[in-house]
């Protein structure tokens, strides 16, 4: 099967690529071009040239990571496309491949998958305040540090029930709604996805002398590391 | 001609939003950096609208914070939604009120990724069944609690205490709206007025007497990006992204920054604080910044709850001086105080930031 027929398999590369007329108005739109060495069209135009060779260099390229998922590019195409889902496919077959490792930002998948994966299965949430320390969240100021350090009394002052049992603000999710999140994650393919992940992360941090139980350093080099 | 023509357009962007009868669905992050949104949002609805709105323990994140950082198959993302959906027809609900706007845009995406890709929903309805012996349900509607108060923008305009007025000029005070991209930019149709002429928040602010500012980055991302802000490697995307829509509405001289998107919202307050370190500027003027509030904390405010109780004191920008142009009556003594008023301290206060004007 080549990488084009490998795509066409994600129902998002089926709906964000119809035929791309290279108009150029998603990368006039688009805040990753004006940061970034990066250019949708461009994008756009070599996955259509279906051209392995070309696929397989975005697969390993820095070039997949920079986009920010704002889907301003789908507002804008006058043809239906979005560059945003080819995105995310190509996203999804490089982690699938491995080829993830072999891109500086494509090495963060690491990190992520620890801290937001992680805060799924283990509280029910993409994010939660034990998390948010303030040493790797400095831009977030001296008043979310001191939020940060009177937290449970906070959280209480407005109406929040933190890590408790029933409804409400940040509440423990429950034991039996977390096993069925985990069971979803086994069923749906996710947990097979972030074995993945984490064995082809391994294997990259070995190639640079870190081991298996040095993995918290391999976290945050690719975490910080710009 | 022309007329008819643009009511033909505008009638696309018109939007079904329901009356009562609410499920209702938390924001990851609002949980986190705005608690006294989401308790506002509820109180509103219930005691001063009298809606029913269902508070229910057993939904979760809809994970789209790790599916937009490409972290979850499509086919997993699918299975969570549908759990969701699930759980609000167990609980006897049709339509769902979802406080975040990543989430509003996933529901959006995985509804018109069902209607175009049957085999999809089939997919989801299996997984489902298998890994919680749940069934899957469809809502009727989905509409972002943004929507919600935009439907009821005149019923709480009766109720306001403080409209959004200058009480010092007698101006209508001049806002900011900034509506997330995930609202209408995927599919305009869901959102009130589409994606360029969103009036969802622009409604609610002129509905109770406020003016919107309209300038050039208006429609601009405020630059989350996802895995471009949680790496911190990869945080100069995002702060240059707010600082482009900053810069673009400083002539303006904004009054206040109404969001109706969790993340929008705690970047446009936190990265004033963080350009004003790194470069030394602020965009209120005499050292301050841009005050950036929820619409539910602007709904509260003008409708006379406590600002502290809305949690105002978790913003890194003060949003005192808005409170002294509406004329609001506070106590600025119990702002760094708990539930029992006990003295919690006082977070530092930035350098950047002019000292003088910071002495509430």
């Amino acid at each position: 099967m080549t990488l084009y027929e490998m795509l066409q398999r994600d129902v998002r590369f089926v709906e964000g690529l119809k035929a791309c007329m290279n108009c150029g108005v998603c990368t006039a739109i688009c805040p990753a071009a004006e940061f970034f060495d990066y250019d949708p069209r461009m994008l756009a135009v070599e996955v259509q040239s279906r051209d392995d060779s070309k696929i397989e260099k975005l697969l390993r390229s820095e070039t997949i990571w920079y986009c920010g998922q704002c889907m301003s590019c789908k507002t804008r195409c006058p043809r239906g496309n979005c560059p945003g889902l080819i995105i995310n496919a190509l996203r999804k077959l490089s982690q699938e491949l491995g080829y993830f490792t072999e891109s500086r930002r494509g090495r963060q998948q690491y990190a992520l998958k620890k801290t937001l994966i992680e805060n799924i299965l283990q509280r029910g949430y993409c994010i939660h305040p034990d998390s948010l320390t303030p040493e790797l969240h400095p831009e977030q100021g001296p008043v979310w540090e001191w939020f940060f350090n009177h937290r449970e009394e906070l959280y209480d002052r407005l109406g929040a029930n933190l890590d408790k049992e029933g409804a409400g603000t940040l509440r423990k999710i429950s034991p039996d709604v977390l096993a069925e999140l985990k069971a979803i994650f086994d069923e749906s393919g996710a947990t097979a996805f972030h074995e993945k992940i984490e064995r082809y992360s391994l294997k990259k941090a070995k190639e640079i002398g870190i081991e298996e139980h040095e993995m918290e350093d391999y976290f945050m080099l690719v975490f910080t590391n710009n | 001609m022309k007329h008819q023509a643009k009511s033909i357009i505008w009638s696309d962007y018109q939007k079904t939003i329901p009356a009562d009868g609410f499920y209702y669905l938390r924001s990851c992050i609002r949980q986190n950096f705005f608690p006294g949104s989401e308790r506002a949002f509820l109180q509103i609805m219930q005691n001063d609208l009298g809606k029913d709105v269902f508070d229910d323990p057993k939904h979760t994140t809809c994970t789209g914070i790790a599916y937009h950082s490409d972290l979850l198959p499509f086919e997993t993302l699918q299975t969570v939604v549908a759990r969701q959906f699930a759980l609000m027809s167990e609980a006897g609900y049709r339509n769902l009120a979802v406080s975040c706007v990543t989430s509003f845009g996933i529901y959006s995406e995985v509804l018109e990724t069902w209607k175009e890709f049957p085999d999809e929903m089939e997919k989801a309805r299996t997984y489902l069944r298998k890994a919680t012996g749940r069934e899957l349900a469809i809502p009727e509607n989905v509409a972002h609690c943004s929507d919600i108060f935009y439907h009821f923008r005149n019923e709480i305009a009766a109720r306001l205490q403080y409209p959004l007025i200058n009480g010092e000029t007698g101006q209508p005070l001049k806002i900011v709206e900034h509506i997330g991209c995930h609202y209408a930019k995927m599919f305009p149709g869901k959102g009130v007025g589409g994606a360029e002429f969103s009036c969802v928040l622009s409604g609610m602010i002129e509905a109770w007497g406020g003016e919107v500012v309209d300038y050039p980055e208006r429609r601009h991302c405020c630059g989350f990006g996802f895995r471009q802000y949680l790496i911190m490697a990869n945080r100069g995307y995002s702060v240059s992204n707010s600082k482009k829509k900053f810069e673009s509405m400083e002539p303006y001289r904004p009054d206040a920054i109404i969001c109706n998107c969790p993340g929008c919202t705690m970047f446009l307050d936190k990265w004033q604080y963080t350009i004003g370190e790194l470069e030394g500027k602020t965009y209120g003027g005499e050292g301050r910044g841009i005050p950036v509030l929820t619409y539910e904390e602007l709904a509260g405010l003008a409708l006379g709850y406590d600002p502290w109780d809305l949690g105002l004191q978790m913003h890194q920008v003060d949003c005192e001086p808005l409170l002294q142009k509406m004329g609001i009556k506070y106590n600025p003594g119990l702002k760094y105080r708990g539930l029992k008023g006990e003295d919690l301290g006082k977070p530092v206060i930035p350098n950047c930031f002019n000292r003088a004007v910071h002495s509430f």
